[in-house]
């Protein structure tokens, strides 16, 4: 997918003047929010879980070699094959030549973020192949041709009315000419359209959440079951997963899946778990003769060791943009590539540049709500500061911003000087704001002022001149 | 593609090995994730699923309702009673696919003139299977499916109505005592293709985030419990 996180400032505004993407935005920071606290407080052990998981994560990425090599050997003992894709072009490739050895037309995709990542869709297209998406959220914004907003929710940003039209417009030709009005209609329509796809379908395509390197399994979770139509109905399983989803065995899975399922959806358990271990058996009456696994690292290995490495420990469950702020006022279109949110702003900067992406960072309130919910506690706003930094040594900040800093950096570095001028600041603020007790504009300051009045600072002086009448201690260092 | 000459592979892996700054695992490291994986250790104990047996029945009956299964709790003698009444109570068609097990075959379906059976795999037309299961997870009140020639992956997913038979002696608390039980049924080294773990109807939220039953898979998950 073509980032367009460089028009990140662009991209919110238009997203704030849309009033169907506000109506979809309400419902979502009340929903996912809630029935997560409540799904954590029925599971007293949730923060231990919490700890084990991001153990678990830790210890798999200092020995990600090694469980990679022992997940290898596995499927290949049963019967299944490994490739490694160094980079996204690495993977489209092996992804088109297995389609095309079977002369696959069509291929069953489930929902993942790392297809989205390489963009693969296009290139199933230009083969000539058609990717026909599974879940229902990714159906629906196949069809209007959108990229998801939101890792496990997809069309999240879209209404009711909004599916509706979609559906009539592109199930009209299959003889579904009536626009539906109830949720549960629409649902039963998508089924009975996808369903022929799925049997015709000549190629599965999934993710998978984990890959268990004891017993070469791949691990999925979902709540519909198109994923495991997907792996079971075509001949061919592709399973597209990046190195990191590789986790020791199957007891660390057991860890893992009871905080992803209640940190994305607040549910005690998505209703399907599966793993899949090599092709179909000898006596199965079903299931795919061909089983693949494509390993994707597209630079997660040179994070490894570095500052940023708890970035990898992510179990992309969404906790984080559904406790965002930010997030929750502009929704994931805006951040302009495949991973919004925390997260997005954490990762994106990693994978197409700080360049291209340095606006991602500093989109963020630094209230903390991200990391206080990440159920591997990704310390995602140190993680968005080190960004920051990075892109301040870069010379990427705006020279204004730059410019106000150093000004900023001089005076406070003279405390004398710095409370003289914060004291004249106060008391001309203080004296001409009294009246009315805000400013509808100020100098200096219209980026405040254009959205929301200044608070005119009550009489009594500055914090520092508080602080002294009011006995506070001087601590010397 | 996976052996060891593959320079993609060896770029990975290489590249893994620079950024942690050693070579390929050696020594105590690479004995303790050996480890590891021969004895895996167990994480934090729910103990909302460390109950006696009876319990952790009831327990599975009570988190599978609350998923929106239906449970019926007979003796093996009433099986075939209990689908046949199942299928009547919900209007549903007096025919299903059932899975070739020896399990299901040692009920008496006979005894059920107006139930007509189909022995194999689910295909796109069937309104309704019937399937064992592996195992039942208390914890959740999920049903487990491994694949076999005995149970057809398809028939868990492609059928609007799937009815489980799930004998009691084989629910268990925690999803690590299913995989104890896998490693028993199936060597250390041994997995089915599939393992299914199933909790209630198939669902999403992926319209205005309200959930509705019957994505892709069934619509209606109507679970036999069976006394032991």
């Amino acid at each position: 997918m073509q980032s367009t996180a460089h028009d990140f400032k662009d991209n919110a505004g238009a997203a704030l003047a849309d009033r169907n993407l506000q109506e979809s935005l309400a419902t979502l920071k009340v929903g996912f929010s809630e029935r997560r606290r409540q799904a954590a407080e029925r599971l007293p052990e949730f923060e231990a879980l919490r700890d084990r998981a991001r153990d678990i994560k830790n210890h798999a990425l200092a020995n990600l070699d090694f469980y990679l090599e022992e997940f290898e050997r596995k499927v290949t003992a049963l019967g299944g094959h490994v490739h490694w894709a160094p980079t996204a072009g690495d993977a489209r490739r092996i992804i088109g030549d297995l389609c095309k050895s079977v002369g696959a037309r069509t291929v069953a995709k489930s929902k993942s973020m790392v297809a989205e990542e390489i963009a693969l869709n296009e290139h199933l297209e230009a083969l000539d192949i058609a990717p026909i998406e599974t879940d229902l959220g990714e159906y629906i914004i196949q069809l209007r041709r959108e990229p998801p907003s939101h890792i496990i929710a997809p069309a999240v940003h879209l209404t009711k009315d909004q599916v509706a039209d979609t559906f009539l417009e592109h199930h009209t030709p299959l003889g579904f000419t009536k626009r539906l009005t109830e949720r549960n209609d629409l649902v039963a329509e998508a089924r009975h359209v996808l369903r022929q796809k799925f049997l015709d379908a000549d190629v599965g395509l999934t993710g998978a959440n984990f890959l268990v390197a004891e017993t070469g399994s791949s691990m999925l979770v979902t709540n519909e079951g198109n994923a495991d139509l997907s792996n079971t109905l075509p001949k061919m399983h592709i399973v597209l997963a990046s190195i990191e989803k590789v986790i020791p065995t199957l007891e660390d899975a057991a860890v893992l899946l009871r905080v992803l399922a209640r940190s994305a959806t607040g549910q005690e358990s998505s209703a399907y778990t599966t793993l899949n271990t090599g092709p179909r058996r000898d006596g199965d009456l079903d299931g795919p003769s061909a089983y693949h696994v494509v390993l994707l690292d597209n630079g997660r290995s040179s994070v490894l060791g570095t500052q940023m490495q708890d970035m990898l420990r992510c179990i992309r469950c969404g906790a984080c943009m559904n406790h965002c702020p930010v997030y929750g006022a502009i929704g994931g279109h805006a951040y302009g590539w495949v991973y919004p949110g925390p997260i997005g702003a954490v990762l994106t900067p990693q994978l197409v540049g700080v360049e291209e992406a340095g606006d991602l960072p500093n989109a963020s309130t630094f209230c903390g709500r991200c990391e206080s919910v990440c159920p591997v506690r990704i310390p995602l706003p140190g993680l968005m500061r080190h960004w920051r930094e990075r892109e301040f040594e870069r010379h990427l900040t705006p020279r204004a911003v730059r410019q106000g800093l150093a000004l900023w950096s001089w005076l406070v570095r003279r405390p004398k000087l710095y409370r003289r001028v914060t004291q004249v600041a106060n008391r001309l603020l203080s004296t001409f704001g009294r009246a009315e007790g805000r400013y509808h504009a100020l100098p200096l300051a219209s980026g405040w002022t254009r959205f929301r009045d200044f608070p005119a600072p009550p009489a009594g002086g500055t914090f520092h001149a508080q602080w002294v009448r009011h006995g506070g201690a001087r601590i010397r260092p | 593609m996976s052996d060891r000459g593959d320079p993609a592979r060896e770029q990975i892996l290489g590249s893994i090995r620079r950024s942690l700054r050693r070579g390929e695992l050696a020594g105590a490291a690479r004995a303790a994730a050996e480890e590891r994986l021969a004895s895996p250790p167990r994480g934090p104990i729910v103990r909302r699923a460390k109950l006696p047996h009876a319990e952790k029945v009831a327990l599975f009956c009570q988190w599978a309702e609350t998923h929106n299964a239906t449970v019926a709790r007979i003796s093996g003698a009433d099986v075939p009673g209990e689908v046949s009444a199942y299928l009547a109570r919900n209007n549903l068609p007096a025919e299903a696919a059932m899975a070739p097990s020896p399990q299901l075959e040692s009920y008496d379906w006979q005894s059920q003139k107006m139930l007509a059976l189909r022995r194999g795999r689910g295909e796109g037309r069937d309104q309704v299977s019937i399937t064992g299961a592996f195992a039942g997870i208390a914890e959740t009140g999920t049903v487990v499916m491994a694949s076999g020639p005995d149970h057809p992956v398809s028939l868990n997913l492609l059928p609007d109505t799937h009815i489980v038979v799930l004998r009691e002696a084989d629910i268990v608390g925690g999803y690590e005592d299913v995989w104890e039980k896998l490693r028993d049924r199936y060597g250390k080294n041994g997995m089915p293709r599939t393992v299914n773990t199933i909790t209630g109807p198939s669902r999403t939220g992926d319209i205005e985030q309200t959930i509705e039953l019957g994505a892709h898979g069934p619509r209606r998950m109507h679970i036999v419990v069976v006394r032991d």
